[in-house]
């Protein structure tokens, strides 16, 4: 739990710094890979930023703490009623998705904060990606406040003050853009290490049967991992094809390819990598899915529906021809 | 970027559409547009079935298949038989 304010009133809405500490930055740099990231967690109240009157806007969000931040960071200056609802520690857009980011959630902590008699206006700002566990008019209903639905980022949020609460076109719509991307990869790396683990087993095992080099070893499999999680997700534009599954194919292929003109192969391991490979990379890839904000659970089905079978082939076969590659290298 | 959109199963009933333009409002990928005070489906393929739309609709004018949409939480409910949920 994070500790804000070191001075309470009781009753009285705490008081938020805009400033981030290092500690801060050193929080979030930690919690992107992982560490500790179900804990990363804000007390749910209402906090005040800068000195609100009754007047002044109420903004919501969820009370994971890298979210909390992104908003303190991004209101320097402003007045506001900052309304922090449990989500267990999730973000907005994900915890929307579950539906603990929520018309019951936005309803309670109203009733709680006693926003009625903080607020003389009858406002609250959702964030809009928020909008899909959130239904304004029930909350309209439950609470007697009217949902505005705010810009996507939290950046845009002065200007959308500024324009009297209204969001332009460029404001409502999500993007998913390189930074974006970059941010979300040291996760997905940390995710996958009971996998490279297993690659860097199979691969010493391999180099101390087989005559061959231990980079020639070790770093085709690996780097298939890290094809999947690291380079096609921060690419992904760049990478053919709309299916994730083929994205990934792509880059497992081009990957192998790599593999086999940088250390000699003969047609047992050439076959080997392009076999063994791309089928890593693109169940890796695929599962980037989850991560990103534009791709829909029908599209997601569709691909398990296509593409399952024709994987699992291709994988199996890599498997026996990594198998048979290692009783050569036994063998011999 | 876009995705895969011949799959998409939003609905909209614009006999049901009120004209609030609420879904006008929360769609992140700006799917619909307010044409004579009744919402209409300008770009259904980019759509991502996130439910936004539908669950501010108060005509019940929208239908979506809305959910998770991530691959290690759709296998995990295929081979559990269980709802998918990002854990």
């Amino acid at each position: 739990m994070l500790k804000i304010a070191a001075i309470t009133l009781p009753g009285a809405p705490q008081k938020i710094t805009t400033t981030l500490s290092t500690r801060d930055r050193l929080g979030h740099l930690l919690v992107r890979l992982g560490w500790r990231r179900r804990q990363y967690r804000t007390e749910p109240a209402l906090y005040r930023i800068g000195s609100p009157t009754p007047e002044s806007p109420v903004i919501v969000t969820a009370n994971y703490t890298l979210t909390v931040d992104t908003v303190r960071d991004a209101c320097a200056g402003l007045d506001l009623w900052v309304l922090v609802i449990d989500t267990r520690g999730i973000n907005v857009w994900c915890a929307a998705g579950k539906g603990t980011f929520g018309t019951g959630e936005i309803a309670r902590m109203v009733k709680e904060a006693r926003l009625d008699k903080i607020v003389k206006h009858r406002r609250l700002i959702v964030p809009q990606l928020g909008a899909p566990g959130v239904s304004a008019h029930r909350v309209k209903q439950l609470t007697g406040f009217d949902v505005v639905y705010g810009p996507v980022r939290i950046a845009d949020l002065r200007p959308f003050l500024a324009a009297d609460m209204r969001a332009n076109d460029d404001m409502r719509r999500v993007r998913f853009d390189i930074a974006d991307r970059i941010a979300v990869v040291p996760i997905e790396l940390v995710m996958a290490w009971p996998l490279l683990l297993i690659a860097l087993a199979a691969g010493l095992w391999l180099w101390a049967l087989h005559a061959a080099t231990f980079w020639g070893a070790v770093l085709p499999l690996l780097g298939a991992v890290v094809m999947g999680t690291v380079v096609v997700p921060i690419a992904l534009p760049l990478f053919p094809f709309r299916p994730f599954v083929l994205k990934g194919l792509a880059g497992g292929i081009l990957w192998a390819l790599l593999m086999i003109a940088l250390f000699p192969a003969d047609l047992l391991t050439a076959a080997r990598h392009l076999t063994l490979l791309p089928p890593v990379t693109a169940y890796l890839a695929f599962n980037f899915t989850g991560s990103t904000a534009f791709t829909s659970p029908s599209g997601v089905k569709a691909e398990i529906r296509w593409f399952t079978w024709p994987l699992l082939v291709w994988f199996a076969v890599g498997v026996i021809l990594y198998i048979v590659d290692m009783a050569r290298g036994w063998l011999s | 970027m876009r995705y895969l959109e011949s799959v998409v199963t939003l609905q909209l009933d614009t006999a049901k559409c009120i004209g609030c333009g609420r879904c006008a409002e929360v769609c992140p990928h700006r799917v619909f547009a307010m044409n004579d005070k009744k919402a209409a489906i300008v770009d259904r393929g980019a759509c991502m079935e996130c439910g936004a739309c539908q669950k501010n609709c108060p005509a019940d004018a929208i239908t979506v298949q809305a959910g998770v949409g991530c691959a290690y939480a759709l296998i995990r409910s295929r081979i559990t038989g269980k709802e998918a949920c990002c854990g």
